[in-house]
Formats: structure tokens, sequence, C-alpha cells
């Protein structure tokens, strides 16, 4: 489904209608262009590219200026594609903007999340920590990682230190709280992957 | 102003009075029942105030029937009602934890007479 790319402002919380403070994250989605069409003739799918964000020129190659250029297009920093069912009604030039998400409908949204370099298995898989006194085993290590003699190895998925996180992760079904077409401004309920200002790649959700 | 900043003083109300420890106050409380709305009095003494901006909440506390009562409350949330200073007392540390050990008599606080505190002119 079409959704939007955007940058993460950050969380904050919300009054509802209700009157309850609910945990919110404030996305700046959109607008976004539209900058190539993917057709079943031509190319075997449909999808729409959609760019967004502004860098400086001389950050493009010569052959990405060009496709711009071609387009009659600015140079845009991030291009991403969404599969679509059809692209009628869509055309390159085309703005798309917040208003193609509706309040109380739900999102897919997904991101890189932060790199947390080489990380021990407590904070990688939420292992218990042991005594950070009192002798020799404690604190932060894995523990027995198996039997010896039999298996005489380390059975495979078996859950150890390594790198965490700088991964692209999608969260599914977010609640939209609400919209602001003006300041292009999206407001889910929950948490988002990613950093502030990090790239976000907003999905409409089908049904 | 970031996106952030506005969203957060849209939320803002401007009609609470700066609380401190010690204030008693009268707090009306939006109760919905079914389908009806009243208002419903708490009357205690604020015992603490954290945060800041909209995330600023204060606890209020009050023996009910010879039980401590206390309720939080965000500052700025829409189930506040009215917030009404009835009494600012003497009090000398930042959070009345200590009033939850103590009852009767040793439970009071003295009040301010002066009141050298005023409202800072809003626009």
């Amino acid at each position: 489904m079409i959704g939007l790319l955007g940058r993460k402002v950050g969380m904050t919380q919300f009054f509802d209608e209700r009157g309850e403070a609910i945990p919110v994250t404030i996305i700046e989605a959109g607008p976004c262009t539209v900058t190539e069409l993917r057709s079943t003739q031509r190319d075997g799918y449909t999808a729409v590219q959609l760019g967004f964000g502004t860098n400086k020129e001389s950050r493009f190659t010569r052959p990405a200026l060009g496709q711009f250029k071609k387009r009659n297009l600015p140079p845009l920093r991030h291009l991403r594609e969404f599969r679509v069912e059809s692209i009628e009604g869509l055309a390159v030039g085309q703005s798309l903007d917040v208003s193609i998400f509706e309040k109380g409908r739900h999102v897919d949204i997904q991101g890189v999340t932060k790199g947390r370099g080489f990380a021990g298995v407590v904070k990688r898989y939420g292992f218990s920590a042991g005594h950070a006194s009192h002798g020799p085993t404690a604190g932060k290590q894995p523990g027995s990682i198996g039997a010896s003699a039999y298996p005489s190895r380390v059975v495979k998925g078996k859950r150890l230190p390594g790198h965490m996180g700088n991964v692209n992760l999608t969260i599914k079904n977010l609640e939209v709280v609400a919209i602001d077409p003006e300041q292009n401004m999206l407001m889910v309920r929950g948490a988002v992957p990613g950093p502030t200002n990090g790239l976000v790649v907003v999905k409409k959700r089908e049904g | 102003m970031g996106l952030m900043e506005k969203i957060e003083a849209a939320q803002l109300r401007s009609d609470r009075p700066e609380l401190r420890p010690g204030d008693t106050v009268e707090v009306a409380v939006r109760v919905i029942e079914g389908d009806k709305e009243r208002q419903q009095k708490f009357r205690g003494e604020v015992i603490n105030v954290r945060g800041a901006g909209v995330r600023k909440t204060f606890t209020v506390r009050k023996i009910s029937d010879g039980i401590g009562v206390e309720r939080t409350f965000p500052l700025h949330s829409p189930v506040v009602g009215e917030i009404k200073v009835l009494k600012h007392s003497k009090v000398r540390r930042a959070k009345l934890f200590y009033l939850r050990e103590k009852t009767g008599k040793a439970a009071r606080l003295t009040e301010k007479k002066t009141v050298v505190r005023e409202r800072a002119p809003k626009e």
C-alpha cells in the first residue's frame, strides 16, 4: 500500500478525547513527490517511487541529478518505492501529503533502529544479570552456553553477544492519533524505530 | 518553534494556578458515568509537584474518613477542571511525603499569613 516518507521529530504525550495522556511519536511526514511510476507493461510490477527531503546539489551524483532534471524535479534526498495495486490517478511530479492518512486508522512504520554496537546478552536479549558482587561469576556474563560431552557443541541459534541495532525494523499497527496537513504532522501512538531526525517510512494498512 | 514545541504548547492551559507544595487546593475533576458527565471536588494539600510543560503533575493528599487518599493529576489534563487554591502553608521542603507517616495534629501545616507570591501575568 502507498505511504509516505518522513522524519521522526520525537516523542511526547497527548491528551485524547477522553482526557487520557497517551504516549505519541511526532513524525514530519511528506510532502513527498512522485518521482517515478512502475507499470506492469514496462517493469513487470506496479509501484510508485516517492522522493522526500532536500540536500545540497553537490551531494548528489551526476547521474542522479540527471534523473531529476529529466523529470523537471528538484533533487530529492530520499527515494523509496511503494508497491501499489494500481498506478491510476498518479503522475510523476505529483505531490502527496499527510492527508492520505486518516485519524483513527492504523499505519505501519519502518525505520532503522539505533545502533548499539557489540552488545552483551543482558542488553541484547534481556537476560537477567547476576550479582554485582560476591565472587567470580557475576555481572553481565551469559553463563553456561550448553552441556559438555553431549552434544559437545553449542546449539545453533544460541543467543550470545553480538551486534545489536542498526537494522531495518517495521512496527505494525500504530494508531494515527492526529494529522495536520498544514504542518505535515503525523502523530501516532507508541514508539517508532530510529533516532530523532531519522528517516521513517509510513505505510498505510489495507482494510 | 519546532513542531514538537508547538504541539506541546497547544496543550498547555493558561487557567492553571502556580501550585506549590503545602497549598490547600480544591480540584474539580470531570467524571464520566455512563453517558453523563459531572464534576467531583477533591480537596486536600499539595504534597508533590513534578515535571515541566505538558508533563507537569501534582499530587493532592487528603484524609477521607480517617484514610489517607492521594491523587496525582496532570496539571494540563482536560479531565481537571478548575483548581482553586484555598490556602498557602509554610513548608520547608519540596516534597511533603513525610505527612504520610503523620496523623492528626502532627499532620497539620501552618498557614502562611502573607501571600508573597503573585501570579505572573500571562498573556
